[in-house]
Order: C-alpha cells, then sequence, then structure tokens
C-alpha cells in the first residue's frame, strides 16, 4: 500500500487523519495494557481511600504546588531505600487523582513522610521553614496556620470521587463531616472513623485552635502518607509486577 | 519542488490577507516573553533568597512556577505560534485566512483570555496539579473551543489554497494543532465537584494517571515546543536566507518519524517509578531512536544556508534563528542521553533536568521566536528593516551569554546534588543529609539568578528596538539605521 507523498500533500484532510493515527499508536501501546494487564497495580493489604480530613489536607498541598518541589516517588536504589524507606508501590498511589510523583527534588521525597516528625515538628516547619531547618529555601506558609478549613461540601467532594472511579460507600459518604471532624478530636470515640479508614491516625495536628484549621488537614495528610502498607507482613513475590 | 515553491516570485496579484491580527500577536507574544522571563528571574531569586515570597500566599515558588512555566511554553510561546500560524498559512497557501478577520481575532483574543485566567487560577491556588496542564476543568474547556477554532481557521485556509501543494511548514503546525488536541482532552479528562466551583477530580489515577500526564507532558515539547517550532523554522529560514529548504526528501522523513515517535517517549520521565518495566523500556528506546529524526530536522535547517553563510555576518536576526537551530541540536542530544536509565538515574529530580529544559526552551524556541519577530517586524509594519541591528547584536549576545552562565550552572549543580545524594563515606553511612544537598547549590542557583537576568535584559532590549521600530517613520529610518549596518 505504496502511497506517493504526493497525494498526500495535496490533500489536507488525508493528511490531518494520517497524522492522528501515526500519532494514536504510541499512546494506545503504552497507555492501554496498563488499564488490562492484571499486574500493574500490585494486589497489597492497606491501601484505602483518604479520610475527608487527608483528602483535603491533600488538596491543600496540591493547591500550594508542593509537588513541583517534593517528589512522592522512592526509587529502588540502595541510597533512597536507607534515605526514604521501602521503594513506592504502584498500589500506594492506585487512588492519587491527580499523581503527587512529582519530578523535581529541590526538598526532600515526601513519599514515606508519614510519622517521621513530630505535629508540632511540621506546624513548626511550615509556618517558619528556617527555624526548624536553617538552610531550607522552601517558602513559609504562616497563613495557612490560623485559616479555617472549608469542608462545608466535603461529603460532594467523595461523591464526585465515587463518580470517577475511588470506592467510597454510601456510608462514608453519608458520614464524611463526623468523620472529618472525629478525627481532630482525641475527645470523641474514634471507632466508627478508623473502621471505614483503617490505621487513621486521630490528633489536634494544629494543636489547641478554637476551629478546625487548614493547618490540621495538610498535616493530616502528610503523617499518613507512605504508612498504610505494612511491608513486614507481605511476601515479596506479592510486590513483582 | 514544492520546497520552493515559497521562494518562487508570483506575478499573480496576492489576496488581501488577514494581517492585523499577525501583528497584534507579535507584541503580545513580545509581552507575554517579557512576562515569562521576569516571573522566572523571581522565581531563581526566590532559590537564592527565600524570604523573597514574603510570607504572602500569593508569591511562594509553588504558585509562581507554573506562572512562570504557563507564560513560557503557553503565552509567549503559544501566542507566537498562533501569530506565525495565520502568516505562514495565510502566505504559502496565497489564501486569505479562513473566518477572515473575526475568527482570527477570535482564535487570538480567545487564547489571551485563556491565559489570563489559567495565569489568575495559579495566583489564587487553582490548578490539577499536572505540570503544563495545571489550568482547572473550566479553562480547559474554554481551550478546547478555542483549538477547535484555531483548527478549522488553519484547515479551511489550507483548504482553499492556491498553491497545489502542502509547504512543509504547513505539516509541522497541523501535527501540532491535532496532536495537542488529542493530549489536551485525554490528559484533562476531569469530574467538577460543583458545577459553580473551580475544584475537579480527574478520571485517572495512580501509576495510569502517571503516564497519560507524561504521554501529555512529554507530547507538549515535542508538538507543542518541536514541531511547530520546525514549521516556524521551515518557513523563516528560508525566507531571511533567501535559499529553499535544503532536502524535500529529509523533510519527509523526518517529519513522519517525528511525529511517530515522539509520542512513545513520555515514559522517559518516570525511569524506576511504580510505572511497569516494559513501559519505562519502551520509552527509553523510543526516546534514543527520536535523536535521528530531530537531527534530521536541524541538518534541513542548517544547511538551508548553504551558501548564504556570509548572510549570519550582517543580518544578526538570521543568527538568532540559526543558533536556535544549533541549540535544537543540542538539546536533541542531550535529551536521549538523559532517557537512559543508567543516566537518568542520576540526572532525574535534580536540576540537570532543570538545566535540560532551558537549553530547549531559551535556545531553541525563544532564540527562533526572536529570530522570526526581526523578520516579521518590518514585514509587517512596512519597514525597510527593525530600527537598530547594533541592538540585535546586543540582545543575542547578552542573551545567549546568559543561557550559558544558566545552563552550565544547572549542569554543575544537578550532577553535583545527583552524586551527594548517592555518596556513602567510609564507614558505608550516607555521607551526606538532604539539606546539605540543598547548601550546596546555593552559588549555583546564583549563577542561574545571574544567567536570567541577562536574558530579560535581552528581551527589554528586543522590546525597545522593536518600539522604536514601529514607532519610527520609513522615511526617517534610513539615517537612523546605516551608522548600525556600518559597525
Amino acid at each position: 500500500m505504496f502511497i506517493r507523498h504526493e497525494t498526500i500533500e495535496k490533500n489536507v484532510i488525508l493528511m490531518l487523519v494520517l497524522t492522528l493515527i501515526t500519532v494514536s499508536i504510541g499512546g494506545l501501546v503504552q497507555i492501554i495494557p496498563l488499564f488490562t494487564v492484571e499486574t500493574t497495580i500490585e494486589r497489597v493489604d492497606g491501601v484505602r481511600p483518604y479520610t475527608p480530613l487527608e483528602l483535603l489536607g491533600r488538596n491543600i498541598y496540591i493547591r500550594e504546588g508542593c509537588y513541583l518541589c517534593h517528589s512522592q516517588q522512592i526509587r529502588p536504589f540502595k541510597d533512597e531505600v536507607e534515605r526514604y524507606g521501602h521503594y513506592s508501590l504502584a498500589a500506594e498511589s492506585m487512588y492519587d487523582k491527580p499523581f503527587q510523583w512529582g519530578s523535581k527534588r529541590t526538598g526532600p521525597d515526601l513519599a514515606r513522610v508519614g510519622g517521621r516528625y513530630s505535629n508540632d515538628w511540621h506546624v513548626a516547619h511550615l509556618v517558619s521553614p528556617r527555624a526548624v531547618v536553617p538552610e531550607s529555601v522552601m517558602p513559609a506558609y504562616p497563613f495557612i496556620a490560623n485559616r479555617p478549613l472549608d469542608y462545608s461540601d466535603i461529603g460532594q467532594h467523595l461523591r464526585t470521587l465515587r463518580s470517577v472511579g475511588t470506592p467510597y460507600t454510601d456510608e462514608m459518604i453519608a458520614n464524611a463531616r463526623a468523620d472529618l471532624e472525629a478525627q481532630v478530636d482525641p475527645d470523641r470515640d474514634p471507632t466508627a472513623m478508623q473502621k471505614r479508614y483503617p490505621r487513621a491516625p486521630v490528633a489536634k495536628f494544629n494543636g489547641e485552635t478554637t476551629t478546625i484549621t487548614e493547618m490540621d488537614a495538610l498535616v493530616a495528610y502528610l503523617q499518613m502518607l507512605g504508612t498504610l502498607v505494612q511491608f513486614g507482613d507481605i511476601p515479596p513475590d506479592r510486590l513483582k509486577q | 519542488m514544492p520546497s520552493q515553491a515559497v521562494l518562487t516570485a508570483d506575478q499573480r496579484p496576492a489576496p488581501r490577507y488577514v494581517e492585523d491580527v499577525i501583528r497584534a500577536a507579535v507584541i503580545l507574544t513580545m509581552f507575554w516573553g517579557i512576562a515569562a522571563f521576569l516571573v522566572g528571574v523571581v522565581i531563581a531569586a526566590q532559590l537564592v533568597w527565600p524570604q523573597l515570597s514574603f510570607d504572602s500566599p500569593y508569591l511562594t515558588f509553588g504558585r509562581l512556577r507554573p506562572l512562570h512555566t504557563s507564560a513560557a511554553i503557553f503565552a509567549f510561546g503559544g501566542t507566537a505560534l498562533i501569530g506565525t500560524a495565520f502568516h505562514i498559512v495565510q502566505r504559502t497557501c496565497r489564501a486569505r485566512l479562513f473566518g477572515g478577520e473575526a475568527l482570527g481575532w477570535f482564535v487570538l483574543l480567545g487564547y489571551q483570555f485563556f491565559i489570563v485566567a489559567a495565569a489568575l487560577g495559579y495566583l489564587f491556588g487553582i490548578t490539577q496539579s499536572k505540570e503544563y496542564a495545571e489550568p482547572e476543568w473550566f479553562v480547559d474547556l474554554w481551550l478546547t473551543i478555542v483549538w477547535v477554532a484555531y483548527l478549522i481557521a488553519y484547515v479551511g485556509t489550507v483548504m482553499k489554497r492556491e498553491e497545489p501543494h502542502i509547504y512543509v511548514a504547513n505539516w509541522f503546525y497541523l501535527a501540532f494543532i491535532i496532536t495537542v488536541a488529542m493530549l489536551h482532552i485525554v490528559n484533562n479528562l476531569a469530574m467538577p465537584v460543583s458545577i459553580t466551583g473551580t475544584k475537579s477530580y480527574g478520571a485517572w489515577s495512580g501509576v495510569q494517571d502517571a503516564m497519560i500526564q507524561w504521554w501529555y507532558g512529554h507530547n507538549a515539547v515535542g508538538f507543542f515546543l518541536t514541531a511547530a517550532f520546525l514549521g516556524m523554522m521551515y518557513y523563516y529560514i528560508p525566507k531571511a536566507a533567501n535559499r529553499p529548504v535544503y532536502s524535500y526528501r529529509l523533510s519527509i522523513i523526518h517529519f513522519w518519524s517525528l511525529v511517530f515517535m515522539y509520542i512513545w517517549a513520555g515514559p522517559h520521565h518516570l525511569h524506576y517509578t511504580s510505572l511497569p518495566d516494559w513501559a519505562q523500556t519502551l520509552g527509553m528506546a523510543f526516546s534514543v531512536m527520536l535523536w535521528m529524526p530531530s537531527w534530521g530536522g536541524m541538518i534541513n535547517g542548517l544547511m538551508t544556508l548553504s551558501g548564504a553563510w556570509d548572510k549570519l555576518r550582517t543580518d544578526p536576526g538570521l543568527r538568532f534563528s540559526v543558533t536556535a537551530v544549533g541549540f535544537y541540536g543540542m538539546a536533541t542530544f542531550e535529551g536521549p542521553v538523559m532517557s537512559i536509565k543508567a543516566v537518568n538515574s542520576l540526572s532525574h529530580y535534580t536540576d540537570w533536568t532543570i538545566g535540560h529544559v532551558h537549553s530547549g526552551a531559551l535556545g531553541w524556541v525563544a532564540f527562533i521566536v526572536f529570530g522570526t519577530l526581526y523578520y516579521l517586524v518590518p514585514k509587517m509594519w512596512n519597514r525597510p528593516a527593525m530600527w537598530s541591528t547594533r541592538l540585535i547584536s546586543w540582545h543575542y549576545w547578552i542573551a545567549t551569554i546568559g543561557i550559558v552562565l544558566y545552563i552550565t550552572a544547572m549542569w554543575v549543580s544537578g550532577i553535583m546534588q545527583g552524586l551527594m545524594w548517592r555518596a556513602y563515606d567510609e564507614l558505608g553511612f550516607l555521607q551526606y543529609s538532604f539539606v546539605e544537598t540543598v547548601a550546596a547549590m546555593h552559588p549555583f542557583y546564583l549563577i542561574r539568578l545571574l544567567g536570567g537576568v541577562c536574558f530579560l535584559s535581552g528581551g527589554l532590549i528586543m522590546a525597545y528596538n522593536m518600539w522604536r521600530t514601529i514607532r519610527t517613520e520609513t522615511e526617517t529610518f534610513a539615517t537612523q539605521t546605516q551608522p548600525a549596518l556600518a559597525a
């Protein structure tokens, strides 16, 4: 099926169609199998959708463009595993919309920052990075410390996520508001919330404040990063892609 | 030879071309260029002196960085592409723009509205956090409408052409418009939380989202910043050098191989990540192969100068275009090298990537735009030449020095940081804490800032020269340009 190039050069529609076919092939070959090959995402226990509080914290992380300087993807190199922890699994970001793997480490990787520092350290560091790490070049975020968290439409956020594939249940959506408040209030009984969202930490993440702040949500998100999968419980062959 | 069609003197009267839109696009391109370089200088300074965000929510690196990249790629580059697309398609087809002034203005101004909406969004924290696809769903929808209008104007003009062949520059612009449409739609599929709100959640997640994002992201480079600007090269270099394109056959081969291979290269942004290995390896293989069609374009551009190299002495505008092709060759050699997994394990996440991007963005994209504008401004405003040739030379050298400072600083800091991350001491412990590697970057960030200031100064010189060219009447022109030419 040899066509003279002259034919293409004289017919703009033919040229457009042929171009579109040519540019489609690579994407189709690389993208479609990622949805169909079962081993693309490892089957490991523990990964769950974000709690309402973590979800809004994650939205603040996105809003502030944290991904431009911090990756969330540990590569399987000796130095990275020693510095940051077990290399990242595809399963660990399976509910990330969008993914936050990043492309630049002006600051360190955050894939497993959860639990490494205290809540107080995170608050102090976000308010004034150089008070804690003198050489840091991170911008200061004092403005999120006292800004009240807007969670009036949290149920709608969960519902929207479910419409694009995140497995939030009716129960999770109905209790979204209560679950969010339960996560920052150690005086409440967290059993129901933690049944829906296993391993969700409960704390006054931003210390003693009168309202739930953006800082509470952001620190809650940072503190769960990389903590869901218990690597000690997983036989190595389960990690094969 | 169709490649020579553009140069043959034609006795037929030219149709009444749409030109006001092009003139507006030229001025807007210059404006966005200065804006992009300025924001770049600001964020470069913030990495030297982080206090410069002044604790403000609107001035953090995280919000200004998308402003810089979008201003450079979409505002400066995109506006230049719309203006030159309309200029080239009308002239190479000998046809008035399809849809006339109305459609031309809709595309240009609609696109400006997209830029402003996206930029304000970044400052207020409205972002999807997908690199180079940050605008939220409502801005994406608007861009889709504008882009369809752009495609209609372009294809419509080609369809009513008087020339039998579609000139090679148009192939590249067509491939750019159609491919960017495909990438934009697939990568940005999302569900808004509320029809009156700005927030949305994307259709893709995790590893698939990463693959689709970099399929998009790398081809924003491949089609927005490469294919389309090659189209620019294929028209303005032959015009300015007054020579036909070197090889028609080469342009066919490198066009089809470039558009076929570029699409595969995305996974090289995801080496050693949770993306399955087979996809990474495919991405690496095609990235290395891509070197060939890229250099096909470079050779075709440079060899067009055969027999006209002396023009580089007298036409500093052409010097910009030719240097741009040189940088294109260099960046498209460096890219395949960095896509090799072993190299990437060192270079990824470091400033080396930033340096590589800027040798492409400053050296190739910005320089080919500068060369084009220096050709286009006198043509569009009916002036014999730019107001000052000497100022073009000044711009050329100060911008070139700026690029050299920028990319060498980033090479050194990037490779150094990559090596420091993996360094072990004699007892087998990691030698450096992360923050020690940050502190080590400091002098190079200062040099990078200096490079950026040089590049911005060059842009300001150009804007001044352009303003004088447009404001100076033709009669008074000769006295202005003569001494500069003699110098």
